[in-house]
């Protein structure tokens, strides 16, 4: 999966987790969290999904790095890029 | 000869759990949606833990802990359970004050609380709003060294009524008190007092029978009556769990036992680091409570202007101590209406709930015991006479629940009602650290109890029970699936 298929995907996570959220206007560079109302189960169930869908495994301590759209794709683009997506 | 509670069981599951309480429920479901083979051991003999309920003739139905939680129920019900299980969480309306500083009635919503402290505690906004922010941004990684008392001091000083309007719901809610760091205060006051209070319509027993038939479509065994005797672990690896003198093996185990019976009543202590177990020795434990049920006669019934909970005090200040003491003046009143289980013969009840020490209540004489008993139920009796004139020709049937029930029906040491003091936390956590494959699910640390707090937890859990199992695959199976 390239960066921007990586994107798109969390964008569909997001749009499960949070449905009431307007998700166009997201700030790539801006945290979640202050543009989102999502709090730390929110966060919990992108790395649920991920697995669920994927098979990839975020380490607690790595749960830093899903802060913001830019860090999540620049985290995830070396684990999927070998990913077809579905 | 007796009924083997385990027949059919097999010999080997991927996870087994201990407990049924709502986290070990939630855990339980998870894994089993995932695909996973789940063996669920409550040793009762009905799931919930200390989400439960009794009943009496008449059609009376007791709940023991259903008296409201946060909002985040609905979206955890809906995640981790079913929407028909959301879709049955409702707000209660009213909230209700009574004590010498105040008498008032709230939505218990973020909006509401800043009305009042502006208008009836002649509170500046800023200070509140910011108060607010402050409870808000708080995580549970902050400094541990700034107490309630002090983040309260520090915002009003010297207001012991809004103290007593922001901290004494909290303390009924989870036991806290002045004296336990800021942070489990500040997570669960920004959970529990932003959107107000919910409960779930249809009784605990109506949420606890569907979570059972969700988890047995998701094929999670579970086995009633089947208290486990021991977790067998070896090399600091769990190999699964003796139960009814039998061996069940399990590649993964979730305890949610409190976190004391977990590590020294389960546990093989060869298993476990001595410093780890010499830091669990010295979580504290929270406090039990007592509680006290009443039932109006059929044909009697309670205005709803008397709210749905009523925080109700005589004490002129409010202490930590005179909460937990015996000779109790504060109490919160849970009124279920006929609302309450639409489906039920209408009925009005009432629960009423101390916090209460468990020493005050353990090795009593039996007489003695029973005339504590009898005075806890006629003093709330007197109490509740404020607010349902003439309650003593009305109500039809009394009993109470004291520190020693809650401890026989969940063998939680001590009977505590609210899990341990916020350090359990770190410690329940590092449970896997110490033996591969066991994991604590149970009320610890303040901000993991309660009934939302419970099933988070589970979540929190299964989550890594998930990952250990998956990346165990992937060392046993070459990954060619991708």
């Amino acid at each position: 999966m390239t960066a921007a298929e990586i994107r798109e995907e969390i964008l569909d996570i997001l749009s499960d987790i949070a449905p009431d959220e307007d998700l166009s206007g997201l700030e790539d560079g801006v945290a979640f969290r202050d543009q989102l109302e999502l709090d730390s189960m929110d966060f919990l169930d992108i790395v649920m999904e991920l697995r669920k869908r994927h098979r990839i495994q975020i380490p607690e301590e790595d749960y830093g790095a899903l802060a913001s759209m830019a860090s999540t794709v620049e985290y995830l683009t070396p684990r999927m890029k070998d990913m077809e997506r579905a | 000869m007796p009924r083997d509670f385990l027949t059919g069981a097999r010999d080997a599951y991927d996870v087994i759990v201990i407990g049924g309480g709502l986290g070990g429920l939630t855990c339980a479901n998870l894994l089993g949606r995932s695909g996973h083979r789940v063996l669920l051991l409550e040793q009762h003999y009905k799931l919930g833990g200390l989400a439960t309920w009794f009943k009496r003739p008449g059609g009376r139905i007791f709940d023991i802990s259903l008296h409201g939680f946060p909002v985040g129920m609905i979206k955890s019900c809906r995640r981790y359970w079913t929407s028909e299980i959301a879709d049955s969480i409702v707000p209660l309306r009213r909230i209700r004050f009574d004590n010498p500083m105040f008498s008032l009635t709230t939505t218990f919503d973020r909006v509401d609380f800043t009305r009042l402290l502006i208008d009836r505690f002649r509170l500046e906004r800023a200070a509140v709003e910011s108060f607010f922010e402050r409870a808000r941004g708080m995580r549970f990684y902050d400094d541990q060294s700034t107490t309630v008392g002090d983040l309260f001091e520090s915002f009003f000083p010297g207001r012991e009524d809004v103290v007593r309007l922001l901290m004494e719901p909290i303390t009924y809610a989870n036991g806290s008190t002045l004296e336990d760091p800021a942070i489990a205060y500040g997570i669960v006051f920004s959970n529990f007092m932003s959107k107000g209070v919910y409960i779930y319509e249809g009784g605990t027993d109506g949420l606890i029978a569907r979570m059972g038939r969700e988890l047995r479509r998701n094929g999670v065994d579970i086995r009633i009556r089947c208290p486990a005797e021991r977790i067998v672990a070896e090399g600091r690896r769990v190999r699964g769990v003796v139960v009814r003198g039998r061996f069940i093996g399990a590649r993964a185990v979730v305890s949610n036992a409190s976190l004391h019976a977990t590590l020294f009543r389960l546990l093989d202590r060869q298993q476990v680091d001595p410093a780890f177990l010499e830091e669990a020795e010295s979580v504290r434990l929270n406090n039990s409570s007592t509680q006290v049920y009443m039932a109006l006669k059929p044909e009697e019934s309670i205005d709803e202007s008397t709210g749905d909970l009523l925080f109700s005090s005589t004490a002129r200040s409010f202490r930590t101590e005179s909460l937990l003491g015996r000779d109790i003046t504060s109490r919160t009143f849970s009124f279920y209406y006929p609302r309450t289980r639409p489906h039920a013969p209408p009925r009005h009840v009432i629960v009423s709930s101390t916090n209460a020490r468990y020493e005050d209540w353990v090795g009593l004489p039996d007489d003695e015991y029973a005339r504590r008993k009898r005075i806890l139920m006629e003093t709330t009796l007197d109490a509740l006479d404020r607010y349902v004139p003439r309650a003593r020709d009305r109500i039809e049937h009394v009993e109470a629940a004291t520190p020693r029930t809650f401890e026989r029906y969940t063998g939680h040491p001590s009977g505590t009602s609210f899990g341990t003091k916020f350090e359990g936390l770190k410690v329940s956590r590092g449970v896997p650290e110490q033996v591969r494959g066991l994991y604590h699910a149970g009320s610890v640390g303040i901000i993991m109890s309660g009934w939302l707090g419970a099933i988070n937890y589970g979540v929190i859990v299964a989550n890594e029970v998930e990952n250990q199992l998956m990346a165990e695959s992937r060392t046993r199976v070459p990954a060619n699936d991708a």
